[in-house]
């Protein structure tokens, strides 16, 4: 049964052309999918969040005969935008090479209003793009039917083209001159078994932009007349801006203008050089109320100080004045993201017309944020998201462009306006700094009778502009500190995992995977030390302490194919030791085991052996990447990377004495098997960071007998 | 003043206030070649590197003065996708990049490599590649890298045999 949609409803027109970021063509908008609101619950996937009431753009169809997907989700290197052009192909019928995707504006397309995030692109668009594509696909058949004089039923479709009765038709020719649409009941989706391009290891779509260096970052953006800005940012932690004195500043080469607004000051200049020169001669005076210190800081974050919140038990409390309870205290670091590609943004105001364009993960929420700003209506703000150079979640906050606006509008100008890598550094909104306790007891058959993870972190997300002040009143916990907080071994009898939360007086928040990094490395150490002491195989340990549950028995299905693809061995062989970890984050779970000798006092990984379930991988070959990306990433964190408080201020400030992995330190061997344990997609661009810490640590642990409980890890001199 | 150079086979002039001007900002703004990548401003990180006279070097902390009369190429005149450069076409059957910020730098720097060193070992890019990917697709640069040599080294065989 097709039913009628009104026109407004269901509006097809051509040349929506702003800036240049949609070429001439027709326009289909559907009223949306009315799935919504953010699930809390750590391991489902929140079902995609776009708004359920605008007219909504998903697909053009091109003169050429091409569909441009306008996708709600940004690309940050996750490998979305492929992943989402194959399912566009496969149930709108078009061939892959006719798919171009691109970020949604918010002026011309519909954008998630939460944000791209929680490795959750692919698996919360996954029913309804293909919904979207296969109901796009049965609108353009009954069009067809029309025009060609045949039966709806009767016609089929393949490559962007209608066929039946002997005759076809492009898409393109199809949609022309549409201005009416009748929407078909959602359609049945296609069987896996049919899909031509899901399930496929189909190369990244924009594998030529990003080999040929094209300008698709939003560094790269460029107006017409455009200036360059920079803005001055205390270098000490806590410091509150009190006056500015620009007056030698403002005679400098090519300074425009020199705006104090708020408790900030802008320097707009011709030039990127002149902006950073005349900035030195600006004199602020800052009020530091307090110089910071490492030792307070680690103070603040320690277990039995802060807010409590228990997040996981069963049985009841370990007696912790009992002989044979075991007790190991870990520590992680403050972390920054490092992304490549700093933050900034090209703001152009005009009345009360403002466009910026810019690298983020909160299209919808930086919308909002300008408009409110400048006081202006939501409408009149267009954002149009770029490539992003790195995402990580530190642009999960880029409320910079509301400086970059704010500075448009004083110089009447358009503006471009990015961070310097000492704020970068300085001014992240770090990975928090953690501290574990772990206890544990054995039964007499070798078994935990009790395991606790007792955990304090800094704000994940508390605070941050995603998630309502309500949450976490409703809560009580932090929901991001907590990932990877919880005990996976479901089969121990008593378990407790509590969170202890304390804000920092500098920001912190999401860093790729959360709190799943610290919090595994301290669980999964602990499991190690306890199956050593138990005098068994670290495998047979873990196996043999998960309930058969579905959960259980997708975890011990990874950590057993694992330990035997990768063979592994107590033993130490040529110097080489094997190390084990598993974790469990937003229902993947995930097993590692990486071989590591020390070569003057330095740990080396040789090989990591990764094996993930990811339920369905839509694009197997970057389920791959990102699972090799998050080894070394995790590596780059767990071993070399530490920000830390120097005479109050945050540092290191530049590349090089932050360390991070290199092309030295990277695996030459990374293995990564795939399992379908479910039928959906699952998040991918997290889970696999989790085990590597703890694996490289219980490494160590069987070549020198030591255990390292901080991170980074390093061998003591 | 003016300085002269040639950049991706063109010969160039710009007129510059600053001789000390980060070659790299000439590059992006005032000859809005974008494919070249501001990472840090400070040699640390690599995002900037281009050839000079067949040299690495990191452009954000090469003074503009010292590009007078010398060829420079940049990502944009590596290749071209009718025309590809042994390290992108080993870039593109290896895929390599994720987020792709990064990705010139590390290519103008193994092209740099390659042209010294058209075999290096696995040592030889320890050693020579130093920058930063935050996104950490070193695993599959280094099979890039290994698979360019023999693009490399495949082509300048057939070019023998045609002699
Ligand atoms: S921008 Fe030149 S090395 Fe980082
Ligand atoms: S690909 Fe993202 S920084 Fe290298």
């Amino acid at each position: 049964m097709s039913k009628k949609v009104s026109r407004r409803k269901f509006l097809v027109r051509g040349g929506l052309g702003t800036l240049g970021v949609l070429a001439v063509g027709t326009y289909v908008f559907r009223n949306p999918m009315r799935r919504k609101l953010y699930s809390m619950v750590e391991s489902t996937v929140p079902p995609y969040s776009g708004e359920g009431t605008d007219p909504n753009l998903w697909f053009e169809i091109t003169k050429d005969n091409r569909v441009v997907l306008h996708s709600p989700k940004v690309e940050m290197g996750q490998g979305t935008f492929t992943s989402l052009a194959q399912m566009t192909a496969d149930e709108l019928d078009v061939d892959l090479e006719q798919v171009q995707v691109i970020a949604a504006a918010t002026a011309t397309g519909i954008v998630d209003r939460l944000s791209t995030g929680g490795s959750l692109s692919v698996a919360s668009l996954w029913e309804p793009l293909r919904e979207m594509a296969a109901t796009m696909r049965e609108m353009i058949k009954i069009e067809a039917a029309k025009k060609m004089g045949v039966l709806a039923e009767s016609l089929s479709t393949e490559n962007g083209v209608v066929s039946g009765g002997g005759k076809t038709m492009t898409y393109a020719k199809v949609v022309e001159g549409v201005d009416e649409w009748e929407e078909p009941n959602t359609p049945v989706l296609k069987s896996m078994k049919d899909y031509k391009f899901i399930g496929k290891p189909i190369p990244r779509i924009d594998l030529e932009a990003k080999v040929f260096g094209a300008p698709i970052f939003g560094m790269d953006a460029q107006l017409p007349e455009m200036v360059y800005a920079t803005v001055i940012r205390p270098e000490q932690v806590g410091a509150k801006f009190l006056s500015a004195n620009t007056s030698a500043a403002e005679q400098m080469p090519g300074v425009l203008k020199i705006v104090q607004i708020d408790n900030w000051v802008g320097v707009i200049a011709s030039s990127q050089a002149q902006a950073l020169a005349a900035r030195k001669k600006v004199k602020v005076i800052w009020d530091v109320p307090k110089k910071w210190t490492e030792e307070d800081i680690r103070e603040m974050i320690t277990v039995g100080s802060g807010d409590e919140m228990m997040i996981q038990k069963s049985g009841s409390a370990l007696d912790t004045d009992s002989a044979d309870v075991t007790s190991i205290t870990f520590k992680s670091p403050i972390g920054a993201h490092a992304q490549l590609e700093p933050n900034g943004a090209v703001a152009q105001v005009e009345g009360d017309k403002v466009t910026v364009i810019l690298s983020t993960q909160v299209v919808g929420i930086t919308q909002k944020e300008v408009a409110r700003a400048l006081n202006l209506d939501v409408e009149n703000v267009n954002i149009i998201p770029s490539f992003l150079g790195g995402g990580f979640g530190r642009r999960l906050n880029t409320n910079h462009a509301v400086q970059a606006a704010k500075m448009s509008r004083a110089v009447g100008k358009p503006v471009k306006y990015f961070f310097t890598r000492k704020e970068e550094f300085q001014h992240d909104m770090f990975r928090p700094p953690t501290h574990h306790i772990m206890k544990g007891k054995l039964n007499d058959k070798g078994l935990l009778e009790g395991l606790e993870h007792h955990f304090a972190s800094g704000s994940v997300a508390i605070g941050s502009v995603l998630l309502p002040e309500m949450i976490h009143g409703v809560l009580g916990v932090d929901i991001g500190a907590i990932r990877g907080g919880r005990i996976q071994y479901s089969g121990i009898p008593n378990i407790r995992a509590v969170q202890w939360h304390k804000s920092l007086p500098f920001a912190t928040s999401w860093w790729r995977s959360l709190g799943l990094l610290a919090n595994t490395f301290a669980i999964e150490s602990f499991m190690d030390e306890m199956a050593l002491k138990a005098e068994k195989s670290p495998i047979a340990f873990r196996l043999s302490q998960i309930a058969d549950t579905e959960e259980g028995n997708r975890l011990k299905e990874v950590i057993k194919v694992a330990a035997e693809k990768a063979a592994y061995s107590d033993e130490v062989i040529n110097g080489r030791a094997m190390g084990f970890a598993a974790s469990t984050d937003a229902g993947a779970p995930c097993a590692q085991v990486v071989e590591v000798s020390i070569e003057n006092k330095q740990i080396k990984v040789h090989k990591v052996t990764c094996v993930l379930d990811c339920g369905i991988a839509v694009n197997p070959d970057q389920v791959k990447a990102q699972c090799e990306g998050s080894i070394i990433m995790g590596m780059s964190a767990a071993m070399h990377e530490r920000m830390t408080l120097r005479d109050g201020e945050l540092y290191p400030i530049i590349y090089g004495p932050y360390q991070m992995a290199l092309m030295k330190h990277a695996p030459k061997e990374i293995e990564v098997h795939l399992i379908q344990g479910v039928d959906t997609p699952l998040p991918v661009g997290e889970p696999p960071l989790g085990p590597i810490g703890a694996a490289v640590a219980n490494a160590v642990r069987r070549l020198t007998g030591e255990r390292l409980t901080e991170l980074p890890l390093r061998m003591e001199d | 003043m003016k300085i002269k150079f040639t950049i991706n086979e063109v010969s160039q002039s710009v007129d510059i206030e600053d001789q000390n001007t980060p070659l790299l900002w000439v590059i992006r703004d005032m000859l809005n070649l974008k494919g070249t990548k501001f990472g840090c401003g400070k040699a640390a990180c690599g995002a900037c590197t281009i050839m000079i006279d067949g040299n690495a070097i990191r452009s954000c902390s090469y003074p503009v003065q010292l590009a007078d009369s010398k060829s420079i190429t940049t990502i944009e005149g590596l290749g071209t996708p009718e025309n590809l450069h042994p390290v992108q076409q080993a870039w593109i059957e290896e895929v390599v990049p994720q987020c792709g910020y990064c990705q010139p730098g590390f290519m103008m720097a193994t092209a740099a490599l390659l042209a010294k060193n058209p075999t290096p070992t696995d040592d030889d890019i320890d050693k020579s590649i130093s920058n930063v990917c935050r996104c950490a697709t070193y695993y599959r640069m280094r099979k890039a890298i290994h698979r360019a040599a023999a693009l490399t080294a495949k082509d300048t065989n057939e070019n023998m045999s045609y002699e």
